[in-house]
């Protein structure tokens, strides 16, 4: 049976808009340093360590060599991976399984504020044969496929901007938040905000914010003896579905429905109902309830829309979603978009979430999706209790 | 805990060339179906899918892997990519190791894909963007330059000629015509190596490996599946990687200490005290002349600055007491990044197996050792194969 594996730190920065005052290196040690403390650990203790990174959004090829100083991982087994923390998070849990570690630290951080032009660098992202030569905006992509989920789902244009408004309200209650709600008017903003590709209006995408993530895992041995309250590993899995625009479902967030029944197999979860409170992708509206749906929360899909309606998914209702502000409402942190869904399942967990804490917040699933134009997923499952083993 | 053994049970390449008609997804494919053609496993078999590949900057394709991912047999299967520059090929096997060792997944395959001919007109272009954007890119440098640099300081410490080191091309060179996929194979003396312009001395233009196109993929098992599967397991005795500090200009470039980190938790988890008895074959990364001799010694196969001696000594080669690069390496056989370190794994899966055709190593080997290195002369990355179950 697999070993138990616990986060027992973690270190973060508050999301913003810009950080012109620090470079990514010193948002990155700052995460660490809080990290190492908040595990009680010393640098030189860490056996492993991941940054999870891509090159084009760093500006830099080959990054990983830019990743160990800052972290304290020089001469030690440091790796990248081009993927969301969430996959950092599975690397770290099975490098600790293997025997490779008893400690490892994930990092994942944005310096999106120094990308001038993101959407041209998202046009790279592109089948360079087949796609890219079509020369469209690559959120059309999210907008064909917004299409294509309302038409076959019977969710409304009108659910979508009820994400955003419950969203952007969570985040006023989150310190971290770089896009909180100032008035109350959203609803009527959203759905009247211009269109970046019919039917996906702009208010509707979430806006890139800077910030990094630092995660400290550890065996039981080493977890057990954490300062800190350890939050469980209770399931970690990834997936991937088609790149290729003409072969995908269009309708069905499939990576995440993969990745999602293995995290369910490993936490021995058979009814959705042990799961307290759900930390889900936002970068379009839309996408919060695909991937509801995906995590198979419904068994009809035009629940998502109602449920929406009722209130079921604010932090009062049954099933709170994104009680953080999700992107929409912290802003999109890149690769770190993941980790920044773990901090608030770690604090959740440990009951350390200040205005925001969930009456009840004993398991809690963390989900992540890579953006337009990809198809690739992950899910993470945290419980305050170790798993049975 | 119980840690599970793992094998590899199947390698498969694409021919390494200079312009490859095949797109990036397409040579993936071939190098994939290759690799599950020799285990005798069907995709549907995988479990997961393990991507190395280095700079987006080449193929120019933004979240490359997100764009690979089906072309590797990724489809509705956990997939990621990992990376550590040119130390990629050795590692992505390392990382398959410890995904099937954790005991998440009982299969993968990993294969490792480039193509740089689509960076025109030349791929060193791309190269300028890895060096620090305030303190090193205003300077232009290039990779000639700095491995310049490391090499003469290698030569500078230990008295080492530069006739020594064009040694290192000839028997490459030589070793790769036997090699079906290989993009530079020929027969030179050390005179015609030294005779080749000089790009930056002490470097010349026959001691530099070529770019090229090309991919390479194993698939890995755990022992259940392994044992059913083929009675002729590679088993993996133990990986390791170790990567240095981006401050390379602090770093003495003489020794490769990141090297014998990594290659030292390699040979404890294998249980290896006296490396050079007890490894029977190396294919140590060589995209540079000088850079295998360097990389023996960060192995321990060989004492600090006495490489270059065993080299001329004849010790070596592919009869020799310690074949070195019987592939052809990466000054041989082509280096399309992150596949050339792949295809030392798939190298020694084949001298070990015995099914290296005219490559083949006489005497039966045991055990070998493949390394890789990447970004600022920075990372070592070592995997440790063998005919022998592991502890």
């Amino acid at each position: 049976m697999a070993e138990r594996v616990a986060i027992i730190g973690i270190g973060f920065t508050p999301l913003q808009p810009a950080t012109p005052q620090w470079s990514y290196k010193e948002l990155v040690f700052q995460a660490a340093q809080k990290a190492y403390i908040d595990a009680s650990i010393r640098f030189d203790k860490i056996d492993s360590f991941v940054t999870c990174a891509e090159d084009f959004n760093e500006g830099i090829s080959i990054f990983d060599e830019y990743t160990p100083d800052q972290l304290g991982a020089v001469q030690k087994p440091m790796h990248t991976l081009t993927q969301d923390g969430l996959h950092g998070i599975a690397d770290a849990v099975m490098q600790i399984r293997a025997g490779i570690a008893e400690v490892a630290v994930v990092e994942a951080h944005s310096k999106a504020s120094n990308i001038l032009t993101p959407d041209w660098l998202l046009d790279y992202a592109l089948d360079p044969v087949y796609t890219r030569p079509l020369d469209f905006s690559p959120h059309a992509i999210a907008a064909l496929e917004m299409n294509r989920f309302l038409s076959q789902t019977g969710i409304t244009a009108s659910h979508c901007a009820q994400v955003v408004r419950k969203n952007r309200l969570n985040a006023r209650h989150n310190p971290l938040a770089a896009y909180p709600l100032k008035t109350v008017e959203t609803d009527r903003k959203t759905q009247s905000s211009p269109y970046l590709c019919y039917p996906l209006r702009e208010e509707e995408q979430a806006r890139h914010a800077d910030g990094c993530v630092v995660v400290v895992l550890a065996n039981e041995a080493q977890a057990n003896k954490a300062r800190s309250q350890p939050a469980w590993i209770l399931g970690t899995a990834f997936a991937g579905d088609s790149p290729t625009i003409e072969s995908r479902h269009w309708s069905n967030a499939d990576y995440t429905r993969i990745a999602a029944e293995a995290a369910y197999r490993q936490a021995d979860i058979k009814a959705l109902r042990k799961i307290d409170f759900f930390e889900v992708d936002d970068t379009y509206a839309y996408k919060e309830l695909q991937h509801l749906i995906a995590l198979g929360l419904y068994d009809k899909p035009d629940k998502a829309g109602r449920a929406i309606e009722t209130g079921e998914t604010r932090p009062d209702g049954r099933t709170p979603v994104n009680v953080s502000g999700g992107a929409l409402g912290m802003g999109l942190p890149l690769e770190a978009s993941g980790l920044y869904r773990i901090v608030e399942l770690v604090l959740q967990l440990r009951g350390a979430a200040g205005k925001r804490q969930l009456p009840r917040a004993k398991i809690g699933l963390a989900q992540s999706w890579r953006g337009v134009p990809t198809t690739s997923g992950a899910a993470v499952i945290l419980g305050s209790e170790p798993p049975h083993v | 805990m119980s840690r599970r053994r793992v094998a590899v049970i199947g390698a498969g390449m694409t021919k390494f060339m200079h312009r490859a008609l095949e797109t990036p997804k397409e040579l993936a494919w071939l190098a994939v179906q290759s690799a599950l053609g020799s285990s005798q496993l069907k995709l549907k078999q995988i479990d997961c899918v393990v991507l190395g590949t280095a700079p987006d900057a080449f193929d120019g394709v933004h979240m490359k892997s997100e764009y690979l991912s089906d072309g590797c047999g990724g489809w509705r299967k956990p997939f990621l990519r990992c990376y550590v520059g040119g130390g990629t090929g050795v590692y992505a096997v390392a990382q398959a190791w410890f995904q099937v060792a954790s005991g998440m997944f009982d299969t993968a395959i990993v294969v490792c894909e480039e193509k740089m001919s689509t960076c025109q007109p030349h791929p060193q272009a791309a190269f300028l963007t890895i060096f620090d954007p305030i303190t090193e890119q205003p300077l232009k440098p290039n990779l000639l330059w700095i491995f310049a640099l490391e090499q003469t300081r290698y030569m500078e410490t230990y008295g080492i000629s530069v006739e020594e080191i064009a040694r290192v091309s000839v028997k490459n060179k030589r070793n790769a015509l036997n090699h079906p996929a290989a993009q530079l194979g020929a027969e030179l003396t050390v005179e015609d190596v030294l005779a080749s312009e000089i790009m930056a001395w002490p470097v010349h233009r026959l001691m530099v490996s070529p770019t090229s196109d090309g991919a390479a993929a194993v698939v890995i098992a755990a022992e259940e599946v392994a044992r059913r599967v083929t009675d002729k397991p590679i088993w993996i005795q133990g990986v390791g990687w170790c990567l240095d500090t981006a401050y390379w200009t602090n770093r003495d470039l003489a020794y490769p200490e990141y090297v014998e980190k990594a290659a030292w938790m390699a040979y404890r988890m294998a249980g290896i005290k006296e490396p050079r008895k007890e490894i029977n074959i190396a294919e140590p990364y060589d995209p540079f002349a000088y850079k295998e001799l360097h990389h023996l010694e960060g192995l321990q196969l060989a004492p600090k600055g006495q490489a270059p001696k065993l080299l001329a000594d004849g010790v070596f080669d592919r009869e020799g007491d310690l074949p070195v690069t019987p592939s052809g390496g990466l000054l041989g056989v082509g280096n399309p990044i992150a596949a050339a370190g792949m295809m030392k794994i798939c190298e020694l899966f084949w001298q070990l197996r015995g099914e290296a055709g005219k490559r083949q190593v006489p005497g039966k080997p045991e055990r070998g050792v493949a390394q890789a290195w990447g970004d600022l002369m920075q990372v070592g990355t070592v995997v440790v194969m063998g005919t022998k179950r592991p502890e």
